[in-house]
């Protein structure tokens, strides 16, 4: 019992964290990049979160490392806020949270040679002597599988699987306890993406991570997820243990998005009314839910009145005002969902 | 770093010609025996002869003496102020380009404004109220470059700042020092690099057209561009005076431009061998 209540311990709880950037083309209006979300994520699992391009979840992971301050709301890790912290007191969250970029290829300084890049954070906190510092990059490599005699080679001679895991490597150096995966295996091609994954999480059992995976692939974020967000617009619309998700989504927008995943049937047809429309313009976000002049099942009621996220139990939570009265069934599809590809 | 360095061809042939300038500027005392001062009326405007292998000017002067005992004053005023131009431009552009805010507002406006003077003019400028000694030569020639400088620097440091790995580096908890010296002035380099060999040319040629237009050190102290100014007044009977002295200046400015080059793709890590 005690060693159950260990495991849901809260490491990383966002509060109605909201990010407004100022409008360089109107005075006093706000492109609302993240709008007011809050999910928490618990140790040693796997929060996947999913949205299509744009919809904020690249300024979320920014909004948690503290590369933003929240326009509202908080960031809590381990029950400390960190969103306003500075100095030694976020430098040493930072040690404690790490994170794994999309492009192996910007993520990396061309003029640094491997040993430089993953040594860089033992650097930067003042990690032991020389010869501790080569010792710990020599452990990193063989924990990640890279061959130490890639370390006097510099990062345009190592291919896009190597690189990622020079990432993973330097993100590593300093035992993170939570880890955010930002489209880490996107820019890879589908066997990389396969074995970074397997590395992923193998790592996370070796060392107890707990990441928060970021991606645009439902295949791969049901690969590894143990819970789904699901985003969109800046909001959150609904969050759900994996499986649960898959079977039973309530949400019309994550409804569209399983119904859209290519299924490796020529027989399967696509649903093309599960969404309509455009995503609407940054500048002019609908009122009442945010999912409104898309949503197929779309009221009267749901143009002036904003969803909250309501917990239906089974730790599912849907921002819809419909959820209960919705008939929202992938025929025959959610179990080819990703197995394709992963 | 030094066999790559030895190994790139542009390096090598740069640096050579600026040692052989630097030897004769050096050395000229032991390479000539006249004095670079003293007129010579018996020997007025002779062509390159074994006694004068480059001839003489106006005033029987020896042009090989003046040459010599000019790169003194050319190339030392011309790397000195390319020295203040690189430093100062260099760290201006990489604060702004860095931090940006109101400080970049304003320090961008006053580049533009000594941007829109010539630069020749405003090394009269400088030369004329500060008085014509070396070390004001030099910032007369070194001020209006900073601009140079300061631009790509700052827009240098402008792309660099939203790369990925910075921001990697600031999930690591690293500081704006750190990042400054650790990532953005290295990547930087290259481009300075491309700037200052162009730069230095042109500051030798400046310093030229300051003594050209008697605005340099005073004579009788000779320098590059003094030589020419005097051989432009007989360039029909002595051509030799303008030519040996546009020469010199050639040699040095290729010379620079070839070790920028050269350094700049030893610096690139992409042509760089295991």
């Amino acid at each position: 019992m005690k060693q159950e209540e260990e495991k849901r311990e809260i490491i990383l709880e966002v509060k109605d964290v909201k990010k407004w950037f100022p409008n360089a083309m109107r005075k006093k209006s706000f492109v609302k990049a993240v709008d007011g979300v809050s999910f928490c994520i618990r140790r040693g699992e796997t929060f996947g979160l999913v949205g299509e391009s744009g919809c904020g979840k690249s300024t979320l992971s920014r909004l948690i490392l503290s590369l933003y301050k929240p326009t509202e709301g908080q960031v809590f890790y381990r029950g400390e806020n960190i969103s306003h912290l500075s100095g030694a007191r976020l430098r040493n969250v930072r040690r404690e949270m790490q994170v794994i970029f999309q492009d192996p290829y910007e993520s990396l300084d061309p003029y640094l040679d491997i040993e430089e890049i993953i040594r860089e954070p033992l650097d930067i906190h003042k990690y032991g002597t020389k010869e501790q510092k080569r010792e710990r990059v020599e452990e990193l490599c063989s924990l990640v599988g890279i061959p130490t005699n890639l370390l006097t080679r510099m990062p345009h001679q190592l291919s896009g699987g190597q690189r990622q895991r020079v990432s993973i490597a330097r993100s590593l150096a300093l035992n993170p306890e939570f880890v955010i995966c930002d489209e880490a295996v996107s820019a890879l091609d589908v066997s990389m993406q396969a074995q970074i994954l397997n590395l992923l999480g193998r790592l996370q059992k070796d060392l107890s991570l707990t990441y928060l995976f970021i991606s645009h692939n439902l295949s791969v974020v049901k690969y590894v997820s143990d819970t789904i967000g699901v985003m969109y617009f800046g909001h959150i619309v609904e969050i759900a243990p994996k499986e649960e998700l898959f079977s039973n989504c309530r949400h019309p927008y994550t409804y569209a998005l399983l119904s859209a995943v290519p299924v490796p049937d020529p027989d399967d047809k696509i649903q093309m009314d599960a969404l309509k429309g455009d995503v609407p313009s940054l500048f002019d976000v609908p009122g009442g839910c945010i999912f409104h002049t898309r949503c197929p099942y779309a009221s009267e009621d749901c143009k002036y009145k904003e969803p909250k996220l309501t917990d239906i139990g089974n730790g599912h939570q849907v921002a819809c005002h419909k959820y209960d009265t919705l008939e929202l069934k992938l025929a025959g599809r959610r179990n080819s969902v990703g197995k394709g590809e992963a | 770093m030094l066999k790559r360095l030895l190994h790139n061809k542009m390096i090598v042939a740069g640096a050579v010609i600026i040692l052989i300038m630097v030897f004769l500027a050096v050395a000229a005392p032991i390479l000539t025996p006249y004095d670079y001062a003293a007129n010579s009326l018996s020997e007025m405007l002779n062509p390159p002869s074994l006694k004068h292998i480059m001839g003489t000017d106006a005033y029987g002067k020896d042009v090989w003496t003046r040459l010599i005992y000019g790169a003194r004053i050319s190339i030392k005023v011309s790397f000195i102020s390319v020295l203040i131009a690189l430093l100062s431009g260099t760290a201006i552009g990489l604060l702004c380009g860095y931090f940006r805010g109101c400080l970049d507002f304003f320090v961008g406006r006053l580049m533009d404004i000594m941007m829109s003077f010539p630069p020749i003019l405003l090394s009269m400028i400088i030369a004329i109220s500060f008085g014509k000694t070396e070390f004001n030569m030099c910032l007369a020639i070194g001020i209006p470059v900073i601009p140079n400088f300061y631009r790509i620097a700052r827009s240098e440091v402008l792309s660099i700042r939203e790369r990925t790995f910075i921001r990697a580096s600031q999930t690591m908890g690293a500081g704006n020092a750190y990042i400054i010296f650790r990532h953005v002035i290295p990547n930087a380099l290259p481009q300075i690099f491309i700037t200052l060999s162009s730069t230095i040319g042109g500051c030798i040629m400046a310093e030229s057209s300051l003594g050209f237009l008697g605005l340099g050190i005073a004579p009788p102290t000779p320098s590059w561009g003094a030589v020419i100014n005097e051989g432009k007044d007989v360039l029909f009977q002595a051509p030799w005076v303008a030519c040996f002295g546009g020469l010199m200046i050639t040699l040095t400015t290729l010379a620079f431009n070839l070790l920028g080059d050269g350094l700049r793709d030893v610096l690139d890590p992409k042509l760089r061998e295991n």
